[in-house]
């Protein structure tokens, strides 16, 4: 694969004068606004505008290049940085990766979430390296009074190999920032690539394991005061009194201030500050519906039978296929409300300024974040800064942005620096959902075991939509009925690693499982002979690629020796989401009369992997956090309130507990699609898939520690 | 208040805090020890795991009152260098995602190596078996203690 790439001039442009001496190139990661070329004669950072990401080479030979995306363990400060590095041909020992500050000006997409980083930005960043080589061998040419063409570049240095000669990045860096911008650039042919497909450490490892402040929980200023804030403990009710007076008391307490729905305790300390809290006197009464998780089971039902559903996709005559089929197959599947739980709680620090507002912490948006402060306090944007640390954890969780405001709100009123804290009870009791779902699964078979008619009715509470309608099996069945409806709740819910499809992929492939187990086929054939009908006679349209996912559906059957293992049940899964395709199988054996999971194959088609140690750590981390909410995970709720509140009620999945797993990657060099969320929909229909293999049961509701071939004793 | 007097990673430290202030804040808010992280509170994830004299404790749940003259050390004083068997193992290994998790994994592991040198999968688990992490990188977090125990 060959390519060769327009520059355009609103994509890149020479910055000169760099503080230093070097050459500093300014591109668009994510937008190409800036209409005509800018010269910054100073430091880059304050002063730019149209461009949201740099690339600097300095006179020593360090190459730094700022990544404008939070960070929360997606690895992308080590995986776009090597992109950019490869085209460069750098010596990647010298790279160094700074996390740009936020700067909405300039940024269209700085924010972490979808995985849609690198599928967005692959060609920009080749681009961007490719570009900085072609002035650095430009340079070097000029230098030695020799043809471009007869100079190449590798690990940080120019070579005229007809002379024997080389200069090294550092030493051509000024001259280069002199050279024209290419107006097109060759980028490598994949073959070349030295460094992307690699396994390359996470360049914050050193930080991480001598524990270095990275985290916005480990901002700490001069004269910061610190905050937590009482939230109601049930969805659906507001404050009707505070008494603060025992709390305000406590020694260490500046102030308790009541905004809001919350009651703030200001302080010196953490410790003083959560221990005055618990002093607060507060009475709540009601302001909507306090549901419960009794209320919800019935809301399903009634949504389910008697809801007004909204048509997603409809193909053929549904009911005239239910009508003369020879098998019907009925299911329903259930998945509870989870909590995000990323191991560092919200927290954000705030200080509003007469002269303007700092915000640092950690967020997957800080535009947004930005944006919704400015408009509360009613300061522009251009007067506050936001930083952004590296983020224990998102899981979608810091797409909301509600704790940075509460920072900075609460800041406003007490007119000083603080940093906001939530403790895990806060963050398990007042934030945001995985929203509860439940799907009801049709299935009309013919007299040969064809699938002919296929219905699926989503329900979720404040889910949007919750389904995927184009999704396989869809455009391989003929007639076919997806629609869905919705109870609207106080409980608020959000986007949770893989969205919706964190829980449907698993309710589909095990129904899927079903219904290939009432035609009397193999899953897996099942499966390929969908597929195959769907590539021969599609029906509708098909937003799939069919080659890519029967491939790894073939690949994972080869790979784990799928239907030819003794003693052993295999259960099998495969999933396309945020564009990516896996395909998973997993095993369990009897042990003590009960089903363990023992391992899990996936073969994931990310198209070309970037970095393959952080590859396998996103698919390996993707599975744990998959097969560990189907197992434990569930959030329930007692008139509005959550009935967990901590991880001793709420159970997440720990290191004696995790099967092995094997992870494949197909090699097909194709652009690269995003890897934090794919691999994690797959699991729990190959877990419940294998489970029924071994027990005859099958798991419907999650999490299926409270299924019955878990809770009863053999 | 009262003033303690804390031997941490072998220098003393003086902390001006109320008695029941859990290590794990004194620590974070009072001496600038930012590498021990809060997760939970209640010792249930480990992220805030100390050693006190060498076994690994949740600091979360450890009020300073009842420290006295024992020693701590935190993932600063683990290594003077961050070369640790542990901390170089994690690094090979490629073990933090996020990372927040990772401090307290490795005090936890590193008091393991210390009473067991060499275990076993079933004792590093069961070690382990205390410290969450949300990301779910135990796989390698299991290897890369394996890797460190056959440097010790
Ligand atoms: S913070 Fe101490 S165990 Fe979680
Ligand atoms: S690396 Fe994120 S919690 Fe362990």
């Amino acid at each position: 694969m060959s390519n060769s790439n327009t520059t355009s001039r609103r994509d890149f442009l020479k910055l000169t004068s760099l503080t230093g001496g070097g050459l500093l190139l300014g591109f668009s990661w994510f937008s190409a606004e800036a209409e005509t070329p800018v010269i910054i004669h100073n430091l880059p950072l304050g002063a730019t505008k149209g461009f949201n990401s740099y690339l600097s080479i300095s006179t020593d030979g360090i190459v730094t290049i700022f990544s404008p995306n939070p960070e929360l363990g997606q690895n992308i400060m080590t995986s776009f940085p090597m992109i950019v590095a490869e085209e460069l041909d750098a010596d990647w020992t010298k790279v160094k990766v700074v996390q740009a500050p936020l700067d909405t000006k300039s940024f269209d997409r700085q924010l972490t979430g979808g995985s849609g980083a690198v599928p967005h930005s692959w060609k920009r960043l080749r681009t961007a390296g490719a570009t900085a080589r072609n002035m650095l061998i430009q340079a070097a040419a000029k230098q030695w009074e020799v043809a471009a063409e007869e100079c190449t570049a590798n690990n940080g240095f120019v070579i005229h190999a007809k002379s024997g000669r080389q200069l090294g990045f550092g030493e051509l860096a000024d001259q280069a920032a002199t050279m024209p911008v290419p107006k097109e650039v060759k980028l490598k042919d994949r073959k070349d690539f030295k460094l992307i497909g690699t396994g390359v450490k996470n360049v914050a490892n050193k930080d991480i394991v001598t524990g270095k402040g990275l985290f916005g929980m480990d901002v700490y200023r001069k004269g910061m005061l610190f905050a937590m804030i009482q939230r109601p403990d049930a969805f659906g009710t507001k404050i009707k009194s505070v008494d603060s007076a025992a709390a305000k008391a406590m020694p260490g307490i500046v102030d308790v201030v009541v905004f809001k729905n919350n009651v703030a305790v200001v302080g010196k300390s953490t410790w003083e500050v959560s221990k005055a809290r618990k002093l607060l006197k507060i009475e709540y009464e009601k302001d909507g519906a306090t549901e419960s998780t009794a209320d919800h089971t019935n809301i399903f039902t009634t949504l389910l039978d008697g809801g007004t559903p909204v048509v997603r996709r409809k193909n053929g005559d549904v009911e005239a296929a239910f009508k003369t089929a020879a098998k019907i197959i009925k299911s329903e599947y259930h998945g509870p409300f989870l909590s995000h739980a990323p191991m560092e709680p919200m927290n954000f620090f705030a200080d509003v300024r007469p002269d303007g507002v700092e915000l640092i912490g950690p967020t997957q948006t800080p535009g947004s974040a930005r944006t919704a402060t400015s408009k509360l306090l009613g300061i522009p944007e251009d007067k506050i800064t936001l930083e952004i640390t590296r983020l224990g954890g998102g899981f979608g969780r810091r797409l909301k942005f509600d704790y940075v405001v509460e920072a900075a709100e609460l800041s406003g009123i007490i007119k000083a620096p603080v940093k906001l804290i939530w403790s895990r009870e806060d963050d398990m009791m007042g934030g945001s959902y995985r929203p509860a779902v439940q799907y009801r699964f049709e299935a009309a078979l013919d007299s040969s075991g064809n699938l002919v008619g296929y219905k699926c009715r989503g329900a979720g509470i404040n889910a949007g939509n919750p389904v995927r309608e184009d999704n396989f099996p869809s455009g391989a069945v003929e007639h076919l009925l997806i629609d869905t409806v919705e109870h609207k709740s106080p409980i608020t819910t959000g986007a949770w690693r893989a969205p919706i499809t964190n829980f449907l992929a698993f309710a589909e492939q095990a129904f899927l499982d079903e219904v290939a187990n009432a035609a009397g086929k193999d899953p897996v054939q099942f499966r390929l002979d969908l597929l195959d009908k769907a590539r021969k006679s599609p029906v509708g349209a098909i937003k799939y690629n069919i080659d890519r996912m029967e491939n790894v559906i073939k690949m994972a059957a080869e790979k784990s020796g799928w239907g030819k293992k003794a003693g052993i049940s295999q259960g099998f899964s495969v999933y396309f989401s945020h564009s990516s395709y896996v395909a998973q199988v997993c095993e369990v054996m009897m042990q003590a009369g009960k089903p363990v999971v023992k391992k899990i194959y996936a073969v994931s088609d990310c198209g070309q992997v970037i970095n393959l140690s952080g590859a396998r750590q996103q698919v390996m981390g993707g599975i744990v956090d998959g097969f560990g909410h189907a197992m434990y995970g569930k959030v329930t709720f007692k008139n509005g309130a959550a009935e967990q509140k901590n991880f001793n009620t709420y159970r997440l999945i720990r290191m004696k507990e995790i099967p092995q797993i094997e992870t494949y990657f197909v090699d097909n060099g194709i652009d690269p699609t995003g890897l934090g969320e794919p691999a994690l929909p797959p699991t729990g229909g190959a877990v419940a898939n294998a489970i029924f293999k071994a027990t005859g049961k099958r798991l419907k509701n999650q999490p299926f520690i409270d299924e019955e071939v878990f809770t009863t004793t053999p | 208040m009262p003033v303690y007097t804390l031997k941490i990673n072998g220098k003393q430290f003086k902390a001006d805090v109320v008695a029941d202030t859990p290590l794990l804040w004194v620590l974070r808010d009072h001496l600038g020890l930012v590498g021990t992280k809060f997760g939970c509170g209640i010792a249930q994830c480990g992220a805030c795991t100390v050693h006190l004299n060498g076994v690994a404790v949740k600091s979360c749940v450890l009020p300073v009152s009842s420290i006295k003259a024992a020693a701590i050390t935190t993932i600063e004083g683990l290594s003077e260098k961050g070369d640790h068997p542990l901390q170089l193992a994690w690094d090979e290994i490629d073990v933090p995602q996020c990372g927040y998790c990772q401090a307290g994994q490795i005090m936890t592991a590193a008091a393991l190596l210390k009473r067991k040198p060499h275990p076993g999968e079933e004792e590093i688990d069961s070690a382990m078996h205390g410290n969450i992490c949300r990301c779910g990188a135990y796989h390698r977090i299991r290897e890369a203690v394996k890797l460190a125990s056959t440097k010790i």
